[in-house]
């Protein structure tokens, strides 16, 4: 058994010497019996951590192209990184509003039936304010994503479908219907990443690391 | 016990056309001629042949692919948004592909297997696409482990919850593929990449940013499930899979990876996949999933018999290993050690059973999951007490609790 202890610690290794093994107890191979030194051999081998063996580059795959690139990359960073050209305007997107996102957002972005987009303030019966439900003003803590977010995925039934000038507009909409831009504000890669969001200042990493602690 | 279904008969309504062309249960395959004189294969339903002693009648042949009984019907609950597990149904920790939860924004995409690609490009020494032949020619690498969805609570006031509408936004798999690890390698990552962007080719175009490091710890992009390829509801014919995370971060029909010294922000890490904690934060990159439980049985809608039952149930954590589950059968006044049955594995669902004697009075019963950090699965109020009353839906993992009436109909105990 003293072979053995050449052998690297992990399980990995241990099953496949034991199955070495015991293919050789199996077997009576006079080469497996005469010599325990000529069994190891193979399977100080085999049993190599297999990143030892592995290349630096397996080879498999194509080298990807710029234009193959750009043609998927879609997204955009706060920082503006990924924005195209184009300028839209707050009055172009309520127009463009009107006619693709109104049926699910609501007339003015608050009635539905589907994500409420713009923040109101809700007096209840008792006379307390509200202002809870998830919209772009009180919780989008970037204007960045709102440009990325439109242009990947709406409008819900035509996804992708729309200019870059429309989004662009789009996005100046919402944003001054939050009464976070100017009604005269247009956005474009220059001016969408210098917008400040109100909920920016609320969003905290997550501080949950296990242990007995309840977070 | 008695189900909801259990009233229903299965096999004495007359069969409609539909019915057998769809819905019915196949109890046979016999072969028959085709117009064009073709011999093929057809099923015939099981209402049709169900004989009076079945060993005075030769069973069905060998098919091509196998049915489940018709007596057994474990079917998903789908909403608008998610379908669940059914979680009371199963009997073990693996689920069959077709019970696993589904969860996406744009629906289930179709994809060709052979136009399949996948970029990896952003901060990278060689930016490459490779084909599905591509992923399946590197070093393979398997794990079973569980995928939930963060949002993966719902209450009723009422009580009259199942299992899989509580916490059936949680399905556990044998999830085959290549790790991120010998992916980026093959691309070299360059030292500054902290974040990488996943974004599937469904119609949302989803996108999540996922720190380097989890990718170099434990991620794989998944082609197979449970040994066959992944299902096109969880991914076809590729998908991230990060062991642990709220599975929104595991990108489903994934097409492409962005290396950057930066998060991106995207839609469902700011708007959506975070929660309200105290003093108005909002807590982001919630990543891992806390230690959960769940007894799936007694649970509602079954109706239990005084003396002897096995309590049976799930548990699990996205960060390590389950170390015990503890079951109180008095409210939570005295626990007692749940036996594990093995195998307990890494972020894996973990069987648990204990055997009670019910004495017939109301009572509660309840499960608690422990896992490796010494993290204890929390109370409803305790989660309340640490994130505060504006707690969102995300990451709420509290312990269930089951009320057993005299009449031994089980209620789940709305949580307060």
């Amino acid at each position: 058994m003293k072979n053995l202890k050449i052998l690297k610690n992990s399980g990995f290794n241990w099953l496949l010497t034991g199955l070495i093994l015991l293919g050789a107890a199996c077997t009576r191979s006079p080469t497996a019996n005469k010599s325990s030194a000529t069994a190891v051999v193979p399977s100080t081998q085999v049993t190599k951590a297999d990143s030892e063996n592995w290349p630096t580059s397996f080879g498999f795959g194509k080298p990807a192209t710029a234009q193959e690139i750009a043609l998927l990359d879609i997204d955009v960073r706060p920082d503006g990184k990924g924005l195209p050209g184009g300028s839209g305007t707050v009055l172009a997107g309520k127009a463009v509003y009107a006619v693709k996102c109104a049926a699910c957002h609501g007339k003015t972005g608050v009635e539905g039936p589907n994500n409420r987009l713009v923040s109101v303030v809700e007096t209840d019966a008792a006379g307390t304010e509200n202002n809870k439900e998830k919209t772009i003003g009180n919780y989008w803590p970037y204007a960045t994503t709102l440009f990325d977010y439109i242009r990947r995925a709406m409008p819900f039934n035509a996804p992708g479908s729309l200019t870059n000038e429309e989004v662009y507009a789009l996005t100046a909409f919402l944003l001054n219907a939050n009464k976070i831009i100017p009604a005269e504000a247009f956005m474009n890669a220059e001016t969408l990443p210098k917008v400040v969001m109100p909920a920016q200042k609320l969003f905290v990493p997550d501080d949950r690391k296990g242990g007995p602690e309840v977070r | 016990m008695k189900s909801e279904t259990e009233d229903t008969p299965l096999f004495h309504k007359p069969l409609s056309r539909r019915q057998l062309l769809g819905g019915a249960a196949t109890a046979a395959v016999v072969l028959v001629q085709t117009a064009v004189g073709k011999t093929v294969q057809a099923a015939i339903p099981e209402a049709a042949v169900i004989p009076d002693d079945p060993t005075k009648k030769q069973g069905p042949l060998p098919s091509e692919l196998g049915t489940r009984s018709g007596y057994e019907k474990p079917v998903r609950k789908p909403s608008d948004t998610s379908s669940r597990t059914p979680l009371q149904d199963l009997y073990g920790t693996i689920t069959p592909a077709d019970l696993h939860y589904e969860r996406h924004h744009g629906g289930v995409p179709t994809i060709n297997p052979e136009e399949y690609e996948l970029y990896i490009h952003g901060l990278v020494e060689k930016p490459m696409k490779f084909t599905l032949q591509d992923l399946k020619r590197f070093p393979a690498f398997s794990r079973i482990c569980f995928l939930e969805c963060s949002g993966n609570f719902r209450s009723n006031p009422a009580g009259k919850i199942t299992p899989q509408e509580i916490a059936g936004l949680t399905s556990q798999s044998e999830w085959t593929g290549v790790l991120l690890s010998t992916l980026f390698r093959e691309v070299g990552v360059k030292p500054n990449a902290t974040w990488f962007l996943a974004e599937g080719s469904d119609a949302a175009v989803m996108t999540r940013s996922i720190p380097v490091k989890k990718g170099l710890q434990d991620g794989m992009i998944a082609y197979s499930q449970n040994g066959e390829a992944i299902r096109p509801e969880q991914g076809y014919p590729a998908r991230l899979f990060l062991p642990g995370w709220e599975g929104n971060t595991s990108v489903k029909w994934l097409r492409r990876i962005e290396f950057s010294d930066a998060p991106f922000m995207t839609r469902e890490e700011t708007s959506k996949y975070t929660e309200p904690v105290k003093d108005g934060k909002i807590r982001q990159f919630s990543f891992d999933m806390d230690a959960r439980s769940i007894i799936t049985f007694p649970a509602y809608p079954v109706q239990v018999e005084k003396g002897w039952m096995e309590i049976r149930g799930i548990a699990w954590s996205g960060r390590g290993k389950i170390t015990q589950v503890e079951v109180s059968t008095d409210a939570g006044k005295t626990w007692q050690l749940a036996r594990l049955q093995d195998p307990v594995l890494d972020k894996a669902h973990t069987y648990f059973r204990h055997l009670w004697q019910w004495n017939g009075n109301e009572t509660e019963i309840m499960s608690r999951a422990v896992d490796e950090t010494g993290y204890t699965q929390p109370t409803f109020s305790q989660l309340v007490a640490a994130r505060g009353d504006n707690k969102g839906g995300y990451h709420f993992n509290p312990i269930t609790t089951w009320l057993i009436q005299r009449d031994g109909q089980v209620l789940n105990k709305p949580d307060k």
